[in-house]
């Protein structure tokens, strides 16, 4: 058998709640967890007679969307009716909009794990974000052979933010994803709850030789809820494709459904049963339009973005690119850090971040906390930051009162090296002093070092920094003890 | 342009509309009647007329964002055929 090399083709379609008051056609709530219906309204509900009419905060967000990814927020857009019929959809149409979306064009820059534990940019174009309502819910438990709905859902504003088919590999859908996640939530459009089904995913998954310059065949893989869910249907669905192909057959177009239990995919409908929507514009909605001075004054009110907050990071406080990159994954990391850089200095930003997504993170994430509620708060932290700038601690040191600190077993950094006498030694004669005591009491590795084995003068240290409880300074240690040894 | 007699069993079915024997010829010569409507419409010079949506020129007026419906499922209910726990219920559909 010959041994082609593939290469997958990935774009994705995701489906991001707007985090309004009420739903995008009616003054319904949108609060999720309610009683069934009792957020489902007669525009709802389709009775007739009923009109839609337009909630003014989705438009907004999805020209903040537009603005955050530096699309073509468009001055006129339309809204058309997708048909179909399911019973969670009471009119038989969908209002979303076709020909004339509101958010054109735009890209995102992410940075992808590259398997060798570093990372690489790519930029990912996005073809279209459009406004259109969600429908209701269907459930199939058994109410003596008949499906219950559940419309309260019905109605809900959702931008559907759809990209070119760009990505190469799972993991570059899945830092797509997280980054499209993150820019939502930055932008304050959507809450991002993806258990509550706020962010939803679907993949066109299609597979070709490498080099080959036309598309192969794609199926579309409905609803994936998670980042992992994600990455395990892409994996498993390319790998799929590509066995039948080597096997002699053909991918036929068709919607499939991802099975977490079994990590398998499955068709749903083929292309010959696939949906035929008939489209058109929905005379029931006038054109929207959106002026200029309505996308300036958004402007106006927009967030510095992420991209532009890594940048300055990179430029002003010396950061690397994927350091940069990780503290704007959201506004409350970078808030946090920015607090701790004002008050730290920015001569002490690296050494701010690396605390923040280091030992700070690590210990938030074994907490199961968000950084806004850190134990630490961000002053302290600088305040600690500030003692290792000075000499006044070691690394070491520090790590006990960052532990200290989260244990609420002092007000700051100052405060408990006073009180567990912390204070690093850099007087060079009390440190020879410990250093004389610990050559006298391990000849051995001092015979050993002197042989020529260099893990013995680590050793050494090791035993000096112990005998200091720590407050040794490591880098005098080394040296004066290099040259005690001679 | 004119249907022929499946597509408009095609059209019928994704209108949930039975036809009965008969009927899909009927259906087809009115709709083909209509299709002789648009092809003489289509004869007009419309060159550098923009596109309409919708026969008003106006834009789409707004709403502000609230709340303003408050739950009257009680009153939708009752004429609904069936309900239960709050849920409305339909005969089974599984995709």
């Amino acid at each position: 058998m010959s041994r082609t090399d593939w290469e997958v083709v990935i774009g994705l379609e995701v489906h991001t709640q707007l985090n309004t008051r009420s739903k995008i056609f009616s003054g319904a709530s949108t609060a999720f967890g309610a009683e069934p219906n009792a957020q489902a309204c007669a525009v709802d509900i389709a009775l007739p007679g009923v009109l839609p009419v337009l909630n003014r905060g989705a438009v907004e967000r999805a020209i903040r969307f537009g603005l955050a990814i530096g699309a073509a927020v468009a001055p006129k857009s339309v809204f058309a009716r997708k048909n179909y019929f399911y019973p969670d959809l009471p009119k038989g149409y969908q209002i979303s909009q076709y020909e004339l979306p509101v958010v054109v064009g735009g890209q995102i820059t992410l940075m992808v794990p590259d398997g060798k534990g570093g990372h690489y940019e790519k930029v990912v174009n996005l073809t279209r974000a459009h406004l259109e309502e969600d429908a209701g819910k269907s459930l199939h438990e058994d109410f003596h052979g008949m499906t219950g709905i559940d419309l309260n859902r019905a109605g809900t504003p959702l931008l559907e933010i759809v990209s070119e088919p760009e990505m190469r590999s799972s993991s570059e859908a899945v830092a797509y994803a997280k980054a499209l996640h993150a820019l939502v939530r930055w932008i304050d459009i959507c809450d991002g709850n993806m258990q509550e089904g706020s962010f939803r995913c679907d993949a066109n998954v299609s597979v070709r030789p490498r080099g080959q310059t036309g598309f192969g065949t794609r199926r579309e893989i409905k609803n994936l809820n998670s980042f992992r869910f994600l990455q395990q249907a892409i994996d498993y669905e390319a790998q799929w494709q590509i066995e039948l192909i080597e096997d002699g057959g053909t991918v036929q177009q068709a919607t499939v459904l991802f099975d977490p239990d079994s990590g398998e995919t499955r068709a749903m409908r083929s292309k010959e049963d696939a949906h035929d929507y008939r489209y058109f514009p929905d005379p029931d909605l006038l054109p929207l339009v959106i002026d200029a001075d309505w996308i300036a004054r958004v402007k106006g009110e927009m967030p510095e973005l992420p991209g532009a907050l890594s940048a300055r990071f990179q430029s002003e406080h010396g950061l690397s690119a994927y350091d940069a990159a990780t503290l704007t994954a959201s506004r409350e990391v970078a808030q946090f850090y920015l607090d701790a850089v004002a008050a730290a200095g920015v001569a002490n930003a690296k050494t701010c971040a690396n605390w923040v997504m280091g030992e700070l993170a690590a210990r938030l994430n074994k907490a199961e906390l968000d950084i806004g509620t850190s134990p630490v708060s961000a002053a302290q932290l600088a305040g600690l930051v500030a003692r290792i700038a000075d000499n006044t601690i070691s690394n070491a040191i520090a790590k006990k009162i960052f532990e200290a600190l989260w244990n609420k077993e002092g007000e700051s950094a100052d405060a408990i090296i006073e009180a567990q006498g912390l204070k690093q030694v850099t007087d060079t004669g009390a440190i020879e002093a410990i250093i004389d005591e610990v050559l006298a009491a391990n000849q051995k590795s001092v015979d050993e070092y002197r042989a020529g084995k260099e893990k013995a003068f680590n050793a050494l240290v090791g035993q000096c920094m112990k005998a200091s409880r720590g407050k040794a300074n490591p880098a005098q240690v080394n040296e004066l003890l290099k040259k005690k040894l001679g | 342009m004119s249907l022929s007699l499946d597509e408009v069993r095609h059209i019928a079915k994704l209108a949930r509309i039975e036809l009965a024997d008969g009927e899909a010829e009927a259906t087809q010569s009115k709709l083909n009647g209509i299709f002789g409507l648009i092809e003489e419409m289509q004869a007009v010079n419309t060159d550098g007329v923009e596109p309409m949506s919708h026969p008003q020129e106006l834009a789409q007026r707004l709403r502000e964002d609230a709340v303003t419906e408050s739950n009257r499922r009680n009153t939708f209910q009752n004429v609904a055929p069936q309900t239960e726990a709050g849920l409305y219920l339909v005969p089974k559909v599984i995709e």
